[in-house]
């Protein structure tokens, strides 16, 4: 895939870090993501991969350094940051559909409670989102009587049904079965396509081949490597990503 | 067994009597348990040591020691509980508004020590809920007051009802303790007036008496399995 960032980055994180405690989970990052950008993060497990991801709407505080999204700094707390979070669409590892509401439901809550849009406008665009991701006819059930991959699918739609500028997924198919994996990358990879500006963190080398603009190789909290996909799929310049490349491909 | 039929009228009083006492007791406790859980929860520390304090007193505190307080300790204050003459409330309720203040006093104990339960009950509902929805809530741009709202608090209502009906069932049971406290004429009262001063054996008494705390804590039970049930499928 061709580059296809225009003006100025969307994202932009720099010289970023974050403690939990001793441990240094994000160590000096800096990241800019261009509109219109898919980034995927991969890397070992608890090199700090999600928790880059999650600092991005501020679902984790950074202890230093700064982070801007549209060309403005995230807001600390209260509705500055209600409403940047609304423009950035979220989808987690599990799901994290409302339990207590039907699919429909939890597709409109937000365009409902926080755009202050008609309930019927919003059920429309509702049901064409779930018709997008291909779950129309499950749009009266509760998120229990789904399949993951239907389940994430409607989280998809309900992160899209906010309008977002960007989109992040913090692993967002580390949970479902293997067969199901697929119909959530087909949703992603036409997101993709469409232009959407994207902050993937996943273990799909698939995804990251055929969809990525930029793989970011992280390991213990450092941004290792930041190269297109074929480049670092072909080689990788890094000792780190060598060994991480050696372990998940030869299986 | 002739006492059943034959005293119906004192065990039916002494139903109505207690049935009053808990219905009260269960709207006071719940109100004063979703104060507390609100303050135990909060986001502001001395709050929150209020409520915890709270709960710790009261859950920690034998029934009958509150009930000494109750009974002993407020009019040794020189308070009445006159607060509690509520006006329409206490002709329905008859025994609010009697200058005997004992009623209003076992009904202040049974309160305060249901509370701290009750806020418990509401407590363990509110951590029921997985953290991601409220994290889902917030990334869709909620504010605190929506996630709590919309999201949170919804789902755990569900998780509470089932312990909060078993803190109610024995809130029942220990509203027992009343008759002791000069609450005349409850259905725990009931056996002491029979048997003591009327002479009746005691055992068909107690049977009696069981059979009224048993009216009102079976359906008590039985609605909850079908509330439990009805959840199940839900979920």
């Amino acid at each position: 895939m061709d580059d296809v960032t225009t003006g100025e980055p969307l994202i932009v994180l720099d010289a970023v870090n974050k403690w939990f405690g001793p441990l240094h989970v994000l160590d000096d990052v800096s990241l800019s993501v261009g509109r219109g950008e898919v980034v995927v993060v991969i890397g070992p497990s608890g090199s700090g991969k999600s928790t880059l991801c999650r600092t991005i709407n501020r679902l984790e505080p950074i202890n230093s350094g700064t982070i801007t999204f549209d060309g403005q700094p995230l807001p600390a707390e209260g509705k500055p940051l209600a409403k940047l979070r609304s423009e950035v669409g979220m989808v987690f590892q599990s799901f994290n559909l409302f339990a207590h509401k039907t699919i429909l439901e939890n597709v409109t809550l937000g365009p409902i409670k926080v755009r202050k849009e008609k309930p019927t406008a919003a059920r429309e665009r509702g049901l064409a989102l779930l018709d997008r991701v291909g779950i129309a006819n499950q749009a009266d059930k509760f998120p229990a009587q789904l399949s993951g991959g239907q389940q994430q699918r409607a989280a998809i739609a309900r992160a899209l049904a906010m309008q977002p500028k960007a989109m992040l997924f913090d692993e967002p198919t580390s949970a479902l079965d293997p067969e199901m994996v697929g119909e959530v990358l087909d949703v992603m990879t036409s997101l993709a396509s469409d232009g959407m500006t994207m902050v993937v963190v996943t273990h799909e080398m698939g995804f990251a081949r055929h969809a990525a603009n930029r793989v970011i190789f992280m390991a213990d909290g450092q941004l290792v490597e930041d190269a297109p996909p074929a480049e670092f799929f072909a080689n990788p310049r890094s000792e780190r990503a060598r060994d991480f490349l050696s372990k998940i491909l030869t299986h | 067994m002739n006492v059943l039929i034959d005293k119906f009228d004192v065990f039916a009083g002494g139903f109505w009597l207690t049935l009053q006492i808990c219905i009260l007791a269960a709207i006071g406790a719940l109100v004063l348990g979703a104060i507390v859980a609100v303050l135990r929860i909060s986001p502001v520390p001395p709050l929150r040591a209020l409520g915890t304090g709270y709960v710790n007193v009261f859950r920690n505190m034998p029934l009958t020691v509150v009930m000494f307080f109750a009974a002993f300790g407020l009019p040794a204050l020189g308070s009445n509980a006159d607060f509690l003459r509520i006006p329409v409330l206490d002709s329905l309720f008859t025994r609010l508004g009697t200058d005997l203040p004992y009623f209003r006093f076992a009904l202040i104990a049974l309160v305060l020590y249901t509370a701290a339960f009750v806020c418990e009950a509401l407590r363990s509902g509110v951590n029921a809920v997985p953290a991601g929805q409220a994290e889902a809530a917030r990334s869709l741009g909620l504010t605190f007051g929506q996630n709590l709202r919309y999201v949170v608090l919804p789902q755990s209502w569900k998780a509470s009802i089932v312990p909060l009906g078993s803190v109610i069932i024995a809130m029942i049971k220990n509203s027992a303790l009343a008759g002791f406290f000069g609450v005349a004429g409850d259905l725990s009262a009931t056996a002491d007036q029979l048997t003591g001063a009327e002479g009746y054996a005691f055992v068909p008494v107690a049977i009696g008496i069981s059979i009224g705390y048993l009216i009102m804590t079976v359906p008590l039970g039985a609605l909850l399995d079908r509330i439990e049930k009805r959840q199940a499928v839900a979920r």
